[in-house]
C-alpha cells in the first residue's frame, strides 16, 4: 500500500469574526487515497467548504498539518482543481475561453490547447455551444462547462463544491451520470462535498460523515458497489441498504442542531 | 370570439419592460415635437414671451447670426475641446488610482479619505481658487474639469472593482494564475463595464463643470455665450446655447453607451 495521496492531520480552523469565533474544525483527519472518490456529507455549516478551500489552498487553518503528495500545501496549485457551486465561470470569455484559461499554466501549445478543450466540450456535449458566453447558457450546461474545464487541466485531484446543488432533478441525475461515466474512464482523486446522501452513495467508494459544528469527522463509510454504476444501481438492495445506514447517522447530526 | 357574457381575458401585469424598439422611437419623436410644440406656444404668450424666445427665433435670428459671424462654430468646437481635453486627462489618471486602491489597502486608506472629501465639494466652489492661481485661461478650465470627473470616475471604478466576484479570484488561482495574472486576467476585464460606466458619469460631470466654469469668465465657449447674450438680453442666443449644450451633452452619452454595448456583449 503506498502512502495516501492526501493526509489531513488533526486540523483546527477557527474563523475570528466580530459576533464571536467560530470554530469551523475541530481535530479534523481524513486520508484519501490516489484515484479515490470520497463523498464529503455533513449538516449545514459543519465546516465541509472550509474543509475543501484548505485543501485548494485558497484558506489558511490554525493547527495541525495537510499535505498532498507528502508535500504540505502552501497555496492554490494546478495539481489540485476546484469545482465550485456557482460555477465560476468567468462571464468575459466564451465556453471555449473558459476552457482555455487554466491550461495555459500546463504549458501547453495553442494546438494542443484547442484539442483538449475540444476532446472535453465533446464529452459533456458542450461542442456546439464553444462560442457563447455564460449568460447565454442554463445553469445545468454552465455547471457542464465548469466540469468540463476542472477536467481539462487534467489536476490529480478534483475538489467539489456541491457541484450539482442547484441543478433540478433531471438534469443533476445526468450531470452524476456524466461524472461516473468521466470517472470510470479517466480516474482521479474526487473530493465531492454534497447534501444528497443518495448523490454521496450513488457516486462516491467511501462516504465521510461529518458531525455538526465544530466539525469533526464523525463516521467513514464504505460503498462497496458494483461499477460501472448509474441510476439504475439506486434499484440495489445494497445501496439502500447503505443509503439508510448513513442517513440514519446523518439524521442524529441534524436533531443535534435543532436542540 | 365566443359571445359568453362574463368572459374575461387575464390581465396583463406590469413587467417594467420597453415595449418594442419601433413604438419606443416613435413616442420619443412625439414627446419631442411636443415639448418643442409647447415652447413654441408658450413664447407666443404675451408676457411669457417677451423672456422666453420661441424655437422659431432661436433658428431664425440667434443661430443664423452667430453661424454667419462663425461664432456658434467657434464656440462650439472650444467648449467640446476643453470637455474632451479635461476628461481625457481625468481618465487617464482615474484609472491607475482606481486599481492602485483595488489592489493595494495601504494605498486606498491614504487616498480614500481625499477623494471622499474633496468629493462632497461641489466644483463650481473652486472655480475661484484655481482662477487665482492659473488665471482665466485654457488650464484653469481644464483644471476643474479635470478635478470634478476624476473624482467621479475614481470613485466609480473602484467600487465595481470592489463588487468583482471573488469566486473568480479564487478559480484563476486554482487554474495557477500568478498575482499578475489575477490582475491582467481577471481583475481587469471583470471592472471593464465599470470603467464604461464610470466614463459615461465622467463625462456629463465634465460638461456641467465647464458650462459653470465658462460662465465665470472667459473667451469663447458655450457657457460664454450664454452669459453674454444674457447681458444684451438676447433670449433667442441664450436658448440656442442651451440647446447645443443639451445636444452636446447627450451626443456624448450616446457615444459612450454605444461602445459600453459593443464592448461588454458578455455582460
Ligand atoms: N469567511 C468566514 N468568516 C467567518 N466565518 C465563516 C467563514 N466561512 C465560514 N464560516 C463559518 O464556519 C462554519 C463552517 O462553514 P462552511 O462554509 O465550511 O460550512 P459548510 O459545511 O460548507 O456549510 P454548507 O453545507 O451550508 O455549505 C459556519 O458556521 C460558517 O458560519
Ligand atoms: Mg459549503
Amino acid at each position: 500500500m503506498t502512502t495516501p495521496l492526501i493526509k489531513i492531520t488533526n486540523v483546527n480552523k477557527t474563523y475570528k469574526g466580530v459576533s464571536g469565533d467560530v470554530v469551523a474544525l475541530k481535530d479534523v483527519t481524513l486520508e484519501i487515497e490516489e484515484n479515490e472518490f470520497v463523498a464529503i456529507v455533513g449538516p449545514s455549516g459543519c465546516g465541509k467548504t472550509t474543509l475543501l478551500n484548505i485543501l485548494a489552498g485558497l484558506e489558511t487553518y490554525d493547527s495541525g498539518t495537510v499535505t498532498f503528495a507528502d508535500e504540505p500545501i502552501i497555496g492554490p496549485g494546478i495539481d489540485r482543481g476546484v469545482i465550485f457551486q456557482q460555477y465560476a465561470l468567468f462571464p468575459w470569455l466564451t465556453v471555449r475561453k473558459n476552457m482555455e484559461f487554466g491550461l495555459k499554466y500546463r504549458g501547453h501549445s495553442k494546438e494542443k490547447q484547442k484539442q483538449i478543450t475540444d476532446h472535453y466540450m465533446d464529452i459533456v456535449g458542450l461542442t456546439e455551444f464553444a462560442n457563447l458566453y455564460p449568460k447565454e447558457l442554463s445553469g445545468g450546461m454552465k455547471q457542464r462547462v465548469a466540469i468540463a474545464r476542472g477536467y481539462a487541466t487534467s489536476p490529480k485531484v478534483l475538489l467539489m463544491d456541491e457541484p450539482f446543488g442547484a441543478l433540478d432533478a433531471q438534469t443533476r441525475a445526468q450531470l452524476q451520470e456524466d461524472l461516473l461515466k468521466t470517472w470510470e474512464t479517466e480516474r482521479k482523486t474526487i473530493f465531492f462535498i454534497t447534501h444528497d446522501v443518495e448523490e454521496a452513495v450513488l457516486l462516491s467508494q467511501r462516504v465521510v460523515i461529518m458531525s455538526a459544528r465544530p466539525g469533526r469527522v464523525k463516521d467513514m463509510v464504505k460503498v462497496d458497489l458494483p461499477y460501472p454504476r448509474n441510476q439504475q444501481t439506486k434499484i440495489l438492495p445494497r445501496f439502500n441498504e447503505i443509503k439508510n445506514n448513513i442517513w440514519a447517522n446523518v439524521y442524529q447530526e441534524y436533531l443535534s442542531i435543532k436542540k | 370570439m365566443t359571445a359568453r357574457t362574463g368572459y374575461k381575458k387575464p390581465r396583463k401585469l406590469k413587467d417594467f419592460g420597453e415595449g418594442s424598439k419601433k413604438v419606443r422611437i416613435l413616442m420619443m419623436i412625439g414627446s419631442l415635437a411636443g415639448g418643442i410644440l409647447m415652447w413654441y406656444l408658450l413664447s407666443k404668450h404675451p408676457v411669457i414671451g417677451i423672456i422666453l424666445a420661441g424655437p422659431d427665433d432661436v433658428i431664425k435670428k440667434g443661430m443664423t447670426e452667430e453661424w454667419a459671424a462663425g461664432r456658434l462654430q467657434k464656440n462650439i468646437m472650444v467648449s467640446l475641446w476643453r470637455v474632451l481635453g479635461g476628461w481625457t486627462l481625468a481618465f487617464l489618471a482615474a484609472i491607475p488610482v482606481a486599481f492602485l486602491s483595488g489592489w493595494y489597502a495601504k494605498f486606498k486608506n491614504i487616498v480614500d479619505p481625499w477623494l471622499q472629501f474633496l468629493r462632497t465639494i461641489p466644483p463650481i466652489a473652486l472655480i475661484p481658487l484655481v482662477i487665482l492661481f492659473m488665471g482665466i485661461g485654457e488650464e484653469a478650465k481644464l483644471t476643474v474639469i479635470f478635478i470634478s470627473s476624476f473624482l467621479v470616475m475614481v470613485v466609480t471604478i473602484y467600487q465595481g472593482i470592489r463588487n468583482i466576484d471573488l469566486t473568480l479570484v479564487k478559480a484563476a488561482y486554482t487554474f495557477g494564475a500568478s498575482d499578475f495574472d489575477i490582475f491582467s486576467r481577471v481583475i481587469v476585464p471583470a471592472s471593464f463595464p465599470f470603467i464604461l460606466v464610470a466614463a459615461r458619469l465622467g463625462i456629463s460631470t465634465a460638461l456641467t463643470t465647464l458650462i459653470a466654469a465658462e460662465m465665470t469668465g472667459t473667451i469663447y465657449g458655450l457657457g460664454n455665450m450664454i452669459q453674454e447674450a444674457q447681458l444684451y438680453f438676447r433670449m433667442d442666443k441664450v436658448m440656442l446655447g442651451i440647446v447645443c449644450i443639451g445636444i452636446i451633452g447627450f451626443a456624448l452619452d450616446r457615444t459612450i453607451l454605444f461602445l459600453e454595448k459593443k464592448l461588454t456583449r458578455w455582460q
